[in-house]
């Protein structure tokens, strides 16, 4: 690993304070989601004559429509929300990583194919594909991180590409090649640990995409189902409910928006910091 | 100049021609027999077997292919299993309410971003710019189909201001009540635009104050305010044309989740609604008319610029 680098990272991660309170933030979502059965509710149990109260001293959110202790509803929606975004950068991260590298490795015609393959997936209206094929198979949390992680690589592999491009020009990179490496080894070992930060960057930056899409699905109904939910599917039973218990939409909303502002913001600070020239999207 | 539009014309066939078979194969692969819709219980074996030779079902899949590619070129989008209407009429009726929606975002979308972004170039790093920029990363990281809501919420049910779903009022015909029917689904489609544009339009109005001619203007003695209007906003509406183009996916793709959310009869509730009813034939013509005009918004965008800017005109 390159030490140089991610010293980089860290310590533009403590000398900007906004992109240091949006990490600081997003630890303590992971951890309360993390601990959400330290709550005294359980999010299942139901009570109806306790239905539809707004936020008192007992229930901080409120309860839903069933008299779920609506906090704890929220916390455990939490956990499935950020697992579902971060399993599907993970799956944007590994195809985008391995098209861009090898495109941009090997150049020619891998790379013209591989290219004009993003080209037409950019090209085409990726929401509703998503709908439509999570509507095939079975939708479920599985499902919708591979349908997520599927259409939302091409970004992620035209940065790694790029960086691919000018690294391999590197004299290690070239000693590599001298020396007998195979292509394999000389992609693992010199040029993905070199753009090992510019990956982080666009992952940051797909996990905000990846939490706003599975929201989306879900509140169409369309992703994460029960007996699971997420803030997107819990805002699509809220809806029913807005004109008596308005707070059942206002708090999943409110987090998903907090959640991704806070994703963005990291990103945008580390990109800023890392590619100058770039930062404001006239490279292309 | 005629040929940097044909040779933009002839790169989006290609990409016609793999979304075609894109859209042909969401339906081969769509779960079930598609004959099974048109059989009835008084059909014999040997009548479905007549109707599947009728409907080309036996012929290998690239024959099936290139008759229904025919089909669709001369307009023949099949008809629809749910309402049993053709799929092209479903269509064109929904278009006009979508193209309405879109044109009414991008609007507002410009008519905000654009003295905004080069406000708050002008004023960098002001308390105006922060508080500016901070609502752009909300634009950016808000889920639409929540701000929505939020909005329906707001105006609709607390102030009664704005109707909450819906083109028009049963009974009422006039303009201005599409217009209030219009404001919410319009500003919830623009909101994630203006933060985009925005912040462009900042960095590029930035780029361009730096420039030699805007210190020359100002050494000839030339207001601030007509440097600003008479040359830099020139150098800086150029490229927003590009961006518009890019953000076209933004607009179609939030055009599906925002039409559902206020019951805007366009092309996106059809979508989503075709969807649920496994009308595979709407959904198909659905998938051929966005990605269109998802390619169509990038050529004319692409055409646009080439007009407006000679130096790509030159390069050819």
């Amino acid at each position: 690993m390159n030490k140089r680098k991610w010293n980089g990272v860290k310590r533009e991660l403590f000398k900007n304070k906004y992109a240091l309170m949006a990490f600081v933030l997003l630890i303590v979502f992971l951890i309360a989601a993390l601990f959400a059965f330290l709550s005294p509710f359980d999010p299942n149990k139901m009570s109806i004559i306790d239905k539809l109260q707004s936020p008192n001293g007992k229930h901080l959110f409120g309860t839903d429509e069933y008299g779920r202790d609506y906090f704890t509803r929220v916390l455990y929606g939490a956990r499935v929300s950020l697992a579902v975004g971060f399993l599907s950068m993970i799956v944007a991260v590994v195809i985008g990583t391995t098209v861009g590298t090898v495109s941009g490795y090997f150049g020619g015609w891998i790379d013209n194919i591989l290219m004009r393959f993003v080209e037409v997936l950019m090209s085409i209206p990726s929401f509703f594909l998503m709908l439509l094929l999570n509507a095939y198979m079975k939708p479920g949390i599985t499902t919708l991180v591979l349908i997520i992680g599927f259409f939302t690589w091409m970004e992620i592999a035209r940065i790694v590409r790029s960086e691919t491009l000018s690294i391999k020009e590197r004299e290690y990179v070239m000693y590599a090649k001298a020396s007998g490496q195979s292509s394999f080894l000389t992609i693992t070992k010199h040029i993905i640990p070199n753009i090992a930060p510019t990956i982080i960057i666009a992952g940051t930056l797909n996990i905000a995409t990846a939490i706003l899409m599975e929201s989306s699905l879900s509140f169409l109904g369309l992703g994460v189902q029960q007996p699971n939910s997420s803030w997107g599917s819990m805002l699509n039973s809220a809806q029913g409910y807005i004109g008596e218990a308005w707070h059942l939409t206002l708090f999943p909303g409110f987090l998903i928006l907090f959640t991704v502002l806070c994703f963005n913001v990291l990103g945008d600070v580390l990109r800023v910091a890392f590619e100058p020239k770039g930062a404001n999207g006239e490279k292309k | 100049m005629k040929k940097v539009i044909l040779k933009r014309f002839l790169n989006a066939i290609p990409l016609l021609f793999i979304i075609s078979i894109i859209a042909f194969l969401l339906i081969k692969l769509a779960p079930g027999d598609p004959i099974q819709s048109f059989v009835t219980p008084d059909m014999n074996p040997d009548d479905v077997e007549r109707m599947r030779k009728s409907l080309g079902l036996d012929q290998p899949i690239y024959m099936q292919y290139i008759l229904w590619l025919q089909n669709i070129l001369t307009g023949n989008f099949g008809y629809s299993i749910i309402t049993k209407r053709p799929v092209l009429d479903m269509i064109i009726e929904r278009i006009p309410a979508t193209l309405g929606l879109m044109g009414a975002s991008l609007l507002l979308s410009l008519i905000i971003a654009i003295p905004l972004g080069m406000i708050t170039a002008v004023k960098k790093n002001t308390i105006f710019d922060r508080i500016a920029n901070f609502f752009a990363y909300i634009g950016i990281s808000i889920p639409g189909f929540w701000f929505g809501l939020m909005l329906i919420y707001v105006f609709s049910l607390q102030l009664g201001l704005l109707p909450s779903m819906g083109m028009r009022t049963v009974g009422t015909d006039s303009i201005w009540d599409v217009m209030k029917h219009g404001i919410l689904p319009a500003t919830v489609l623009a909101f994630q635009n203006i933060s985009v544009y925005m912040r462009y339009i900042r960095s590029s109005t930035i780029r361009q104050l730096d420039e030699d001619y805007v210190q020359i203007q100002y050494a000839y003695g030339a207001s601030k305010r007509h440097v600003l209007f008479n040359h830099v906003l020139r150098n800086v509406l150029l490229p927003v044309i590009t961006i518009i183009g890019l953000s076209i996916p933004n607009l179609v793709g939030g055009a599906f989740i925002t039409e559902t959310v206020f019951s805007w009869p366009g092309l996106g509730l059809l979508g989503v609604t075709s969807i649920f009813s496994f009308d595979y034939p709407v959904i198909m013509a659905i998938t051929l008319f966005s990605s269109v005009m998802l390619i169509l918004g990038n050529l004319i965008a692409d055409i646009l610029y080439s007009v407006v800017d000679p130096r790509i005109r030159l390069r050819g």
